[in-house]
């Protein structure tokens, strides 16, 4: 069973000149099958947790470990990772110019699966996945999330979810800028990949209104930089009712 | 794409618009356009038409001691039915019409060329197949001149490939009558030694189109200098490039556009991908829009993709206009290095670097083919890409 540990992860940026600690200790375990929600205000770290993990360039890893089934992965580069089985949906999908999503979504199939997938069955696997996710055929021929609104771009990145089946999947603030009819879309997606069982899933989010639609395990406050609470599904009632403010006036320590 | 604070060291993007009483595109260069090459002093290489140009590695073309040698290049035309296909004398009085040169190696070119290439589409015939001219380099030294001329009406494709070694200088017109079609497709596909200074002449007539797509791969120095002005209102003129420019190369691509007719379009897109030690890339846009040319739509646009540590851009758009009676006019020019967040997303997406690489410098290109609107043409440009990409972007 795929396992994603991560402990006592310290990140920095360098922003103006300076070294700044973002993430101060971050620990957490995601199993294959389980759904962790992770919850917090906005610059708390939610971002920079999930770019970590993926390896994005700009975030230094001060201290601590991060592995998957024992695997260390801050050893790997970034599309290693992916290949190890993490996904990360971003908040903020990137426009690629004058590549198409159908030889993109390809390329990237193939690496991950580790050989060109079928045309015929490949063809008809995208088609279906975009019908359910409601995205337009034409999609497929236009530049990767070129021009697309934010909800398209959300389902472009759950349509990569669907197609890559990662042991692990990082869904950074994948409901924000949806409205109800592209947030259930978007939730329906997301929940058939957790029904295989085949996937750990950490859904970063601001707001509890997806967890009406993705139920998850185990909710995690984050705030300046570390989780400080964690609990069951009751958590993010809690702060549905009362909000971060409990957090971030200070006093909590985890 | 990354912008322009993203600039990689030594290279410029400098930009003007001008609003003059009189042209100083003319007025900056060092010797007024003349078919006599004893009309140009041999430069030094601080005029403002050679600045960028490294002179020494001319071979000769610019002081004189360059000589032709026999059998330096080997030219053949393949032309559907209907097309004429001649070499003529120096003195054909068909030569010279779509404009002079206007610097010393292009005059050189005129007066040492022994016989001329004149492919003539007659008046409202369209070809359903494209003309294809191939000019192989075999050694040596060589001076040109080509004309291309369709008559009022006619439709071409026309695709010139040159390949092989020389040291070569040429003239090339291109003559539209009224209403005609022109799509000229010119791949610069040298060995690494080649030498290549190229004066591109267009003369586009009333309510024509000229579509120029210059693609320059090889040579150790290529200069190619496109101009289009218009012989009637109505004219269009569509001036795409691109070229992928390697350690060592200079590719030098100087273009203007000569608004000199009034109720005239032109649209220029040229980009640009570099690595490796050295390799230089040098852009010039002028677009003139002269007094008289109210109605005038012009957008002129350079766009560079620096890949490595070491390679130098300059690229400067230069737009003058003269009349404040026009459509609508603007430019734009762009030098920045590889955009890592594309190349994260992809990367995150398990493709390998040398491979996301590859993706995104396709797709750089593959934006501008897709503007050039004949198919094969596309998809011959996009394989022809694909494989100097295979071959070079790790
Ligand atoms: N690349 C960066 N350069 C400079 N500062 C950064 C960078 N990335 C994150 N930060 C800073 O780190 C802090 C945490 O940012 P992060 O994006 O991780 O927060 P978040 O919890 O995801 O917020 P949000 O809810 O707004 O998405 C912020 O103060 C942010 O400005
Ligand atoms: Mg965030």
């Amino acid at each position: 069973m795929a396992t994603l540990e991560i402990r006592d992860l310290h990140v920095t940026v360098e922003a103006d000149n300076a070294t700044k600690e973002i993430l101060k200790g971050v620990d957490l375990t995601v199993k294959q099958g389980e759904t962790h929600a992770i919850m917090g205000p906005n610059g708390s770290g939610k971002s920079t947790l999930a770019y970590s993990l993926a390896g994005h360039p700009k975030y230094t890893i001060t201290g601590g470990t991060v592995t998957l089934d024992g695997e260390d992965v801050l050893e790997m580069s970034v599309d290693e990772r992916a290949r190890a089985g993490l996904f990360l949906a971003m908040q903020y999908p990137v426009e690629v110019p004058g590549v198409s999503v159908s030889n993109f979504l390809r390329t990237s199939a193939t690496a991950i699966r580790g050989e060109a997938p079928k045309l015929r069955t490949w063809v008809k696997e995208v088609k279906e996945t975009m019908e359910r996710l409601s995205m337009d055929p034409s999609f497929a021929e236009r530049n990767v999330n070129e021009g697309f609104s934010g909800g398209e771009k959300k389902r472009h990145e759950i349509l990569q979810l669907e197609l890559l089946k990662p042991k692990i999947a990082i869904l950074d603030e994948t409901d924000s800028g949806l409205d109800v009819d592209a947030l259930r879309i978007v939730s329906e997606g997301v929940n058939r990949v957790r029904e295989t069982g085949e996937v750990g899933t950490l859904l970063i989010t601001h707001y509890t209104r997806i967890l009406r639609y993705i139920k998850p395990d185990f909710v995690h406050v984050f705030s300046a930089g570390r989780i400080v609470e964690s609990g069951g599904a009751e958590l993010a009632d809690k702060l549905e009712d009362e909000g971060y403010e409990a957090y971030t006036k200070g006093g909590v320590s985890a | 794409m990354a912008e322009a604070q993203n600039t990689p060291v030594g290279s410029t993007t400098a930009g003007a618009i001008a609003v003059a009483a009189e042209s100083t595109v003319a007025t900056r260069m060092s010797a007024p356009p003349s078919f006599d090459v004893a009309d140009f002093p041999v430069p030094h290489g601080r005029e403002e038409e050679w600045r960028f140009t490294p002179l020494e590695r001319l071979r000769g073309l610019h002081d004189g001691t360059a000589v032709a040698t026999g059998d330096s290049l080997k030219v053949a035309v393949e032309a559907p039915e209907g097309v004429t296909v001649e070499l003529v004398g120096r003195d054909d009085a068909r030569l010279g019409r779509a404009g002079t040169p206007v610097d010393r190696v292009a005059a050189q070119a005129y007066s040492a060329f022994e016989q001329a290439g004149v492919v003539t589409v007659p008046k409202e015939t369209v070809l359903t197949e494209p003309i294809r001219i191939s000019v192989h380099g075999q050694g040596g030294v060589a001076f040109g001149h080509q004309v291309i001329e369709l008559g009022a009406f006619a439709e071409a494709v026309v695709v010139i490939d040159h390949t092989g070694d020389v040291v070569t200088a040429a003239n090339v017109e291109y003559v539209l009558g009224d209403g005609a079609k022109l799509t000229v497709v010119s791949v610069q596909d040298w060995d690494d030694k080649a030498v290549h200074v190229a004066q591109h002449n267009a003369l586009v007539g009333r309510d024509a189109s000229f579509k120029s797509v210059v693609v320059t791969f090889g040579g150790d120095v290529v200069r190619l200098h496109p101009r289009v002005s218009y012989a009637g209102t109505g004219g269009e003129a569509e001036l795409y490039g691109l070229y992928f420019t390697d350690a060592g190369q200079h590719q030098e691509h100087r273009l203007l556009v000569d608004h000199n007719t009034p109720h005239c379009k032109s649209n220029v897109a040229y980009k640009g991908a570099l690595q490796g030690e050295d390799a230089h890339a040098v852009w010039i846009g002028d677009v003139l829009i002269e007094a008289k040319a109210e109605g005038t739509d012009t957008y002129e646009m350079n766009r560079n993709l620096v890949l490595t540590d070491g390679a130098r851009v300059d690229s400067v758009p230069n737009l003058e206009i003269e009349t404040g009676e026009i459509v609508g006019a603007g430019h734009a020019s762009a030098t920045g290095r590889f955009d890592d967040e594309q190349l994260f997303y992809l990367m995150a997406r398990g493709i390998p670097q040398h491979e996301a690489r590859r993706l995104v410098v396709r797709g750089f290109f593959a934006e501008l083919v897709q503007q050039i609107g004949v198919a094969d043409i596309e998809e011959r440009l996009l394989a022809k890409i694909e494989e100097e990409l295979e071959a070079s972007v790790a």
